[in-house]
């Protein structure tokens, strides 16, 4: 017997917590002195006010996908990657290689090129860890994390050393070559009339993202892979009874989740800065985990989730832009958001479960219940 | 029997959880110095009672009487203050402690402990000789005997001055002498003036020992009644509402060729222990062997090296055909696919995914099979069919093969594990404590599949800790202790006393055996594997 109506589930608490968030950054708004209405108009207005503003929204959350994607489809498989920051690294270190050093003869296949790239060097990141973890018992999350530095410190590396170009002072990689760029929402949407998302970056790789959405709902609950992964998330005991391999399962679903956080970078380094620079990734792949978490860890919930957080991140730039609000506090709400839908979850849960017993009529028999899809 | 004032009386308790009514107004009277037994299937709201006595739980509505007076129990400590203790099904005890320090944690007096041990050890001493629980104050917990460590705890709830005992399934890990001793010692309590209220599903155990007997159903108290003036299928009635078989009705067994042969099967578990030394046994076509034994004396370890997921030495053939025990092929999908079948010993943490729906378990183990399958994708709908086709066979309730596995009672997720792993016409079948935790009409149901199976000539390997089971389903009977078979009998030609010295690893069975020498044995056993660890 569920506690609660499903709705209420992905619908209700996500809503509830998101306002208790907001309420909570108005408090603070109005603690150092400015107005927190007029600060969620200008976050609105600059987020989702015009074309322009969507076109850097929709770009957050293209990247937001890919990473909360790669968490969600790990947890499934009750497994903790909080690497994605890392595996996005590779991810770009991967398109970067890819587009430096083969030349493509249009954007399309230099896209598929760059995301099979970003794919695999963000899965052989993943790798490692996903090994020790089934083979030698060492916590994904612990390993996962100190690959990130290590990720850090290798592009560092590279990019001060043999990627440069020489003569170069800068930290970054020569500018991928033209046939390499992909086509931005303002070339696909603009007509000669109206110029619409001028100097956006989101890009065709939004669209990318979508059908990762699709393609990662099809595995977890159509395929016997995905079926296999979810019986190993809820029961490690009963998936080795079943006959199912914890160390295939486990290098699978990791192999899969680094790829996704490597794909990220068909966004950000192909579709955006088209060369890769440090720190390219700019926490995207922490994000993922509240993404997942807030997305309860379905792609269609990811989907919604990676819209919200890219409002607030463009929504929070327009803030650090245009008021005295200063950046770190912009953090600061980002992280309330994150802190309410994610780590807070049963605060607003338990109240509400209660509050749905009380009001359940008396039981029913035989309750018609759809499938927990 | 006395005419005083109830010891306990309760009056309209009522309890739900969320729309689940576990208690309906539930009136009862134990008299002191009686056994009351308390009896029902699982699920029929029997330890909710007890939990609302012992202050785990508050009644929605109702009230306590203790000895005439109205109390109100919010915590476990207004129960001891009560004068109520209770023995868990698992005990409650520190295991690198000993029993002078276990029965004193959590009743010591000042801030020093010598003190209160020093009066523990005398107040033992006496208890010791009141009630004939002969316990040495110094020993560890890790290594004494499971009935001994029972003993402990009813030791740790007299001296908190109980006058009342709960005792929740006791006999569920005892072997029968220990049970014997602890029927005993439980008549000693009362002869003194106890009063015992003894929770359990075994009809057994009711007519042995109790004075009166109270019966659930469905969180309703259907009946009270003098255990003197009801009999078995009376109670068996009572508790499900509709006559009940308690035999298994079988023919008698035709074996064929052999199925399964093991020899000198070994296992080595992580810590280095020993689990299985040296197992050999044979089942043919057409029978049933019945693996008895106290629970962990390896016959789990024995399932999970014949279903596939745990690596072992030693040799397995199958319909005459070596088994690969260790190498890449040693898994569960490969033993499946060579038609064993296994409903393991436990259906929450292996037969199934509680969060699975029914379809989607009735599909688990065999989820690669091309029926299943469409491409890379899964034939949700031919699955769905399936589940829908087999819960009908089975009887599962209700037959919606939508709903989580775990909003079934637990006799229906039974028949779920059952109904996917002997639909599949196994040549082999391993079943792992059938019933346990099923409900009386399901377990009929159950026993009867088992049955149908022998009789289309198919091997089983039953194991459960239920000797009535194993007396009644098996056509022939081995006996495990300490990872080793003690001997093999017909059921025909053995007792339960004679089963119960091979439990406890006496393999003369002949020759008459004191309870000290069968304690002695367990102890020895325990030792010797807590050295290997």
């Amino acid at each position: 017997m569920q506690k609660m109506p499903q709705w209420a589930d992905v619908v209700l608490i996500p809503l509830i917590s998101l306002i208790l968030a907001a309420l909570l950054s108005a408090l603070v708004i109005l603690a150092i002195g400015e107005n927190p209405w007029a600060a969620l108009k200008l976050m609105v207005e600059g987020s989702l006010g015009s074309t322009y503003a969507w076109g850097y929204t929709l770009y957050y959350t293209t990247n937001f996908i890919f990473t909360g994607l790669a968490v969600a489809i790990a947890i499934h498989a009750r497994l903790f990657n909080i690497g994605g920051e890392g595996q996005a690294m590779l991810g770009g270190l991967g398109v970067a290689l890819i587009a430096l050093f083969i030349p493509w003869p249009h954007w399309s296949l230099a896209l598929l090129g760059g995301a099979v790239g970003a794919a695999l060097f963000g899965a052989a990141w993943a790798l490692i860890p996903a090994w020790l973890q089934a083979k030698r018992g060492s916590h994904i999350v612990i390993t996962t994390i100190m690959f990130n530095f290590i990720a850090a410190a290798l592009l560092n590396y590279l990019l001060i050393g043999a990627l440069k170009p020489s003569g170069s002072m800068e930290p970054a990689t020569g500018r991928f070559p033209e046939a390499t760029h992909l086509p931005t929402f303002q070339d696909m949407f603009s007509t000669a009339e109206t110029a619409l998302f001028r100097g956006a970056p989101v890009n065709v790789s939004f669209f990318v993202a979508l059908l990762a959405c699709v393609a990662v709902w099809a595995l977890i609950w159509r395929t016997r892979l995905g079926y296999e992964i979810r019986a190993f998330g809820q029961s490690e005991s009963a998936a080795k009874y079943a006959g199912i391999s914890p160390t295939r399962i486990i290098v699978v679903t990791m192999l899969m989740s680094g790829g996704l956080a490597g794909m990220m970078a068909i966004n950000n380094v192909m579709g955006e800065a088209e060369r890769l620079v440090l720190n390219a990734v700019e926490g995207a792949g922490f994000i993922g985990i509240a993404v997942a978490l807030m997305g309860r860890s379905h792609p269609f919930g990811v989907l919604l989730a990676a819209l919200l957080f890219g409002f607030l991140y463009q929504g929070g730039a327009e803030l650090a832009l245009w008021t005295s609000i200063p950046r770190e506090l912009i953090v600061v709400i980002q992280a309330l958001v994150i802190l309410f839908t994610g780590a807070l979850d049963n605060m607003v849960r338990m109240p509400l479960e209660a509050m749905f017993l009380r009001l359940r009529p008396a039981p029913k028999p035989a309750r018609k219940t759809e499938p927990a899809e | 029997m006395t005419d005083h004032t109830p010891a306990i009386e309760l009056k309209g308790i009522s309890k739900a959880f969320g729309p689940v009514q576990a208690n309906k107004d539930i009136s009862i009277r134990v008299m002191p110095g009686t056994i009351h037994g308390i009896i029902g299937e699982n699920g029929a709201g029997k330890s909710t009672l007890m939990s609302i006595l012992y202050g785990f739980y508050k009644a929605d509505a109702g009230e306590i009487f203790i000895n005439g007076r109205p109390t109100q129990i919010p915590d476990s400590q207004a129960a001891i203050r009560a004068g109520i203790g209770m023995v868990f099904q698992h005990f409650k005890l520190v295991q690198n402690f000993t029993v002078l320090e276990n029965v004193v944690l959590g009743a010591e007096e000042g801030a020093m402990l010598r003190p209160s041990l020093a009066k523990a050890r005398r107040q033992l001493k006496q208890l010791a000789a009141e009630y004939e629980l002969n316990i040495d104050p110094d020993a560890r917990i890790e290594d004494i005997g499971v009935g001994m460590q029972q003993r402990v705890e009813i030791l740790k709830a007299l001296y908190r001055q109980a006058d009342i005992l709960i005792l929740d399934e006791p006999t569920g890990v005892l072997t029968p002498a220990e049970a014997d001793h602890l029927f005993r010692i439980l008549k000693g309590l009362r002869d003194q003036g106890k009063t015992i209220i003894l929770i359990t599903h075994k009809l057994r155990e009711i007519m042995e020992i109790t004075d009166t007997v109270s019966v659930m159903r469905r969180g309703e108290m259907t009946a009270t009644v003098q255990t003197a003036e009801t009999s078995p299928p009376e109670l068996a009635e009572l508790m499900v509402g509709r006559k009940v078989l308690l035999q298994v009705e079988k023919a008698p067994a035709t074996p064929g060729r052999t199925i399964l042969e093991v020899e000198n099967l070994t296992v080595i578990d992580s810590k280095g222990v020993e689990r299985l030394r040296g197992i050999g046994l044979e089942i043919r076509a057409g029978e049933i062997l019945g693996l008895a034994g106290v629970a962990g004396n390896g016959q789990s370890e024995l399932l999970e090296v014949l279903g596939g997921y745990r690596k072992a030495e030693g040799r397995i053939r199958l319909n005459g055909e070596e088994i690969d025990l260790t190498g890449r092929k040693s898994d569960a999908r490969t033993r499946r696919a060579r038609g064993i079948a296994h409903v393991p010993e436990d259906r929450h943490h292996e037969g199934l995914i509680l969060d699975f729906t029914a379809w989607e378990n009735v599909a688990f183990g065999y989820h690669d099979k091309p029926e299943f399958n469409k491409g890379i994708f899964m034939d949700n709908a031919a699955i769905k069919a399936d589940a829908a086709a087999k819960m009908e066979r089975f009887d599962v309730r209700p037959p919606n093969p939508n709903l989580a596995a775990k909003n079934f009672s637990g006799g229906n997720q039974q028949k779920i594990v059952v109904a996917r792993e002997i639909e599949r016409n196994p040549d082999l079948l391993l079943i792992g404590q059938p019933t346990r935790g099923v409900d009386i009409g399901a377990i009929e149901f159950i026993h009867e599949q088992i049955v149908a199976l022998r009789d289309m000539g198919k091997a089983v390997l039953l194991v459960s800790v239920e000797l009535d089971e194993i007396m009644s389903l098996s056509d022939r009977i081995a006996v495990m202790f300490d990872g080793q078979i003690m001997g093999e009998r017909l059921p025909s030609e053995t007792d339960e006393r004679e089963l119960g010295l091979l439990m406890a690893g006496i393999t003369d069975t002949d020759k008459p055996h004191s309870e000290a020498e069968i304690e002695a044995n367990l102890a020895k056993k325990r030792a010797s594997a807590a050295k290997e660890a």
